[in-house]
């Protein structure tokens, strides 16, 4: 219990055991798979045959690094692609629900709202057929009746954007209105009655007020964009996303390459947190 | 100014409106009429039932349904039961900056893809793999033991790979306990199980509550972990969506289990809300 009441010893011993053990279990599966990418063996599992960097930067058969791995960096360029634009277009929406939901008052708001929250609850696949379904629908209509044919609507880099733009939007929303509710408003009023127009007071006053959640939402929109699995899975074209090309080759049976490019995958995200976390700090 | 007033209204309900009604309604609402057609030439469709004919009378589809709502219910249960006493060291017992750092180290996961940690545990449990060959060398085990592809695999998976969802809305609720009235069921006579159950626990009910929703519907919609951990035996339902839909190319049945899959986790979701006397708007926020 609480550290003002005490508890026999044994039992707060057994406690901290416990939670040392559960921060063990997390780390665990994640330590094996960076240890593994330095094995100097042809698959990730023990013996342990020697440290190498060949996963890395290995330019000879059958030890490619991933530097050396084209479709691995082509898909990594997708994955970064297609989390860009996720990111950008769910910060825009989601500023524009934000201060929708915080600010007016109109007809239907609450339904509104529990729509926006919707896609939470619904299962990735299933938002990913719904959309491949509809897609290819409009698709085959606008193709029987004027003869186009739009290839953002076959599985491709749009639909696996929109897919995914589809659910994390809503997140990015909660994470601005949380910061929203938090303004106060008198400050715009100030701008105000100092003559600024509504825009310039949102523009210098409220935004600069919203950047931390802005680029948190933005972070946390691209992380969750570069793992997405389940809806990419359904909306994915030629151009598969890493973490589509990665489960391939897991399929096929693994090597220590693929660990290779998971520790890369730590890494890179840990400096985004870390840089998001800062940034989160200093203002 | 009301007219301005009312043009930015206009201008911010465009967006949401073209977001939800885009790419959430009218996508289902299609789902759903594909779900109720049948092909009966080539390029002919009649409105029928047979989808869901198809369904309910194949007991591979209605054992996987139904396997795949009590596994990710127990995964959901079991999720709740490792991340509560973490939550509440967290939240209550560690100070400062141990606080902060376990915090930190619980959303390391959630940095990682799935695919990593699925990944990390395969080369754990593999035959080849670590406990295997732990196991064997402290002699408990006289040759490679195949801890992968089964159901407890599959579950360890699940519980890893949602445990952050649940532990960080439990750890936010837990925080706005007043230690003093923890102190005060002690101090009027209650015991650490007392308290536990009639403190602590309705306290924390907003947030086992959204912990358990996203958990339940993770698991749920997860075709990572099962198809990757799980074994022949342990097939799961999304495995048979992905199947009709890239596989067989029935986009008639698959719709319509994507539809059940729907009813099936808002239905459990509405049952939760209801029980706990929670709303959705309040857990999620």
């Amino acid at each position: 219990m609480i550290p003002s009441i005490r508890q026999p010893r044994a039992l707060s011993l057994a406690y901290r055991a416990y939670v040392t053990l559960f921060f063990v279990y997390l780390a665990l599966p994640l330590l094996v798979v960076s240890v593994f990418a330095f094995n100097d063996s042809l698959f990730p599992s023990l013996p342990w045959k020697g440290f190498t960097w060949a996963w890395f930067f290995g330019d000879q058969h059958p030890r490619i690094g991933v530097f050396h791995q084209e479709p691995i960096l082509r898909a990594l360029g997708n994955s970064g692609f297609i989390a860009f634009f996720v990111s950008l277009l769910s910060v825009a929406v989601g500023t524009s629900n934000a201060f929708l939901f915080n600010r007016y008052s109109f007809p239907l708001r609450n339904l509104l709202y529990v729509l926006m929250l919707m896609p939470l609850v619904i299962p990735g696949i299933v938002l990913g057929i719904s959309i491949l379904v509809f897609s290819s629908t409009m698709a085959n209509g606008l193709e029987d009746s004027f003869g186009w044919d739009i290839g953002g609507l076959r599985p491709g880099l749009m639909l696996v954007i929109l897919g995914q733009f589809s659910f994390i939007t809503t997140i990015v929303t909660l994470v601005v209105s949380a910061r929203l509710q938090k303004f106060d408003r008198s400050l715009e009023e100030a701008a105000l009655n100092l003559g600024a127009s509504p825009l310039t007071a949102i523009r210098t006053i409220t935004l600069p007020f919203l950047l931390p959640a802005l680029v948190g939402g933005f972070g946390v929109a691209f992380l969750m964009s570069f793992e997405n699995f389940n809806t990419t899975l359904m909306l994915v074209g030629s151009d598969a996303p890493l973490t589509i090309a990665m489960f391939d080759r897991l399929k096929e049976g693994s090597t220590p390459l693929l660990n290779a490019v998971s520790l890369l995958l730590m890494l890179g995200s840990s400096a985004l947190a870390l840089v998001m976390i800062s940034f989160q700090r200093k203002s | 100014m009301r007219a301005g007033n009312k043009l930015a209204l206009i201008l911010l309900l465009t967006p949401l409106l073209l977001w939800i009604g885009l790419l959430i309604i009218i996508p289902h609402i299609d789902m759903f009429l594909v779900s109720i057609r049948e092909r009966v030439g080539v390029g002919k469709y009649q409105i029928s039932l047979a989808n869901y004919w198809t369904f309910l009378g194949e007991p591979l589809y209605l054992v996987t349904f139904a396997r795949t709502a009590i596994m990710s219910v127990l995964a959901t249960v079991l999720t709740l039961i490792i991340g509560f006493p973490v939550a509440f060291f967290i939240a209550k017992i560690a100070k400062g900056r141990l606080q902060s750092s376990l915090f930190l180290l619980c959303l390391v996961p959630f940095w990682v893809s799935e695919l990593v940690r699925t990944f990390g545990w395969m080369i754990l449990l593999r035959e080849t793999g670590l406990i295997s060959n732990l196991l064997q060398w402290l002699g408990l085990v006289d040759g490679p033991v195949e801890l992968l592809y089964n159901d407890v695999a599959m579950i360890v998976g699940l519980v890893y790979t949602s445990m952050l969802f649940m532990v960080v809305p439990l750890v936010t609720t837990l925080e706005s306990l007043d230690d003093s009235i923890i102190e005060a069921g002690y101090d009027l006579g209650g015991s650490t199980v007392s308290i536990t159950r009639e403190i602590i626990i309705p306290h924390a009910m907003p947030g086992i509550v959204s912990g358990s929703i996203v958990v339940f519907m993770l698991s749920l919609g997860n075709y990572l972990t099962p198809t990757m951990l799980g074994g022949k035996d342990s097939l799961w339902f999304t495995e048979l969506i992905y199947s009709q839909f890239i596989v067989r190319f029935n986009w008639e049945l698959g719709a319509a289990f994507g539809f059940m899959l729907l009813i099936l986790s808002s239905a459990i979701i509405w049952l939760l809300l209801k029980l706990t006397g929670q709303t959705l708007e309040k857990t999620m926020t």
